[in-house]
């Protein structure tokens, strides 16, 4: 309920481990064929070690920590994300998301969250935001 | 709508800016419940709006549900005329989805793509190609269910990476 939500609380961690083969099943279902997700030849000789994770598939783990807590009743309404470093198969993804506001506007229960990727070194790859509606008990 | 025009030898041609604003051709996708099965296993995502039936009837929704995005599957056609692409590799630089609606099973979503604005910059890798462009979702009852407004980078010469121009 909006009523249980306050500035400063810190969503549920989403813990993902992505390897080779959720990458391509992620090419598959998206129809993102881009290379340098799947041919390690490829992401070689762009001067990478590994091949790298989509960041779209990111986003959507990020859209899985948010729709994951606001649940069934809760309703997604922007999800904004930024890809500002790459991300490898084999690495732990840690999505993570604080609440930053929270406001009743024509009755209905807005909630703010930064939400971000991080890395294994604790980096935040992949920044964003989410704008959610809750129900109110009123 | 701002264009950078950094140099007299700026990659954004005429022909180019030329696609700002134009639309691409309209698909429409039927959206199967296989579909979203799929796209829902391939993220990892468990949430039973996407997969279990009685579950997402019984719930707010009233039926089955596709993933925030999911948008990403439905892929929106080329232009009208070919885009000239000016650079072999590509990066994505980000999204801002706008949720209205949910996709649902049985929806039959038309999908419309249209460059916002195109700039240049000019870094390490030197010089790249901003694209920002803007993809509508739209019912079957003509509602605007969503928008994703996405960020492409393109830059570097030689042979092009598949699926530049794609995106």
């Amino acid at each position: 309920m909006f009523e249980d939500v306050s500035v400063g609380d810190e969503l549920p961690e989403l813990v993902k481990h992505p390897d080779n083969r959720q990458l391509v099943m992620y090419a598959g279902a998206s129809q993102d064929f881009v290379a340098i997700h799947y041919d390690l030849n490829v992401a070689k000789e762009a001067g990478h070690p590994n091949v790298i994770i989509h960041g779209a598939l990111k986003s959507a783990w990020l859209g899985e920590l948010v729709t994951g807590w606001i649940g069934s009743e809760g309703r997604l309404l922007e999800l904004d994300v930024s890809y500002r470093a790459i991300d490898f198969p084999g690495d732990t993804a840690t999505c993570v998301g604080k609440i930053i506001d929270a406001r009743i506007e024509d009755g209905v229960g807005l909630v703010e969250i930064e939400i971000g990727l991080r890395n294994p070194e604790g980096a935040i790859s992949t920044p964003g935001r989410a704008l959610v509606s809750l129900p109110t008990r009123s | 709508m701002t264009i950078s025009v950094s140099s007299d030898d700026t990659v954004i041609s005429e022909e180019l800016r030329s696609f700002i604003d134009l639309e691409s051709n309209a698909v429409t996708y039927d959206i199967e419940r296989h579909a979203i099965e799929r796209f829902a296993c391939a993220i990892g995502d468990p949430n039973p709006l996407y997969t279990n039936r009685e579950f997402a009837e019984s719930s707010s929704y009233g039926g089955l549900i596709a993933p925030p995005t999911f948008f990403r599957s439905l892929l929106p056609r080329d232009y009208p005329v070919p885009y000239p692409e000016p650079f072999a590799h590509i990066l994505d630089g980000g999204s801002k989805y706008r949720y209205n609606e949910p996709v649902r099973v049985g929806d039959q979503i038309t999908v419309v793509r249209k460059i916002t604005d195109l700039f240049e910059k000019h870094g390490r890798m030197g010089a790249m190609l901003f694209k920002i462009s803007e993809i509508s979702y739209t019912n079957q009852e003509g509602r605007l269910i969503g928008t994703q407004t996405t960020t492409t980078i393109t830059y570097g010469t030689g042979e092009k990476d598949s699926g530049v121009g794609d995106h």
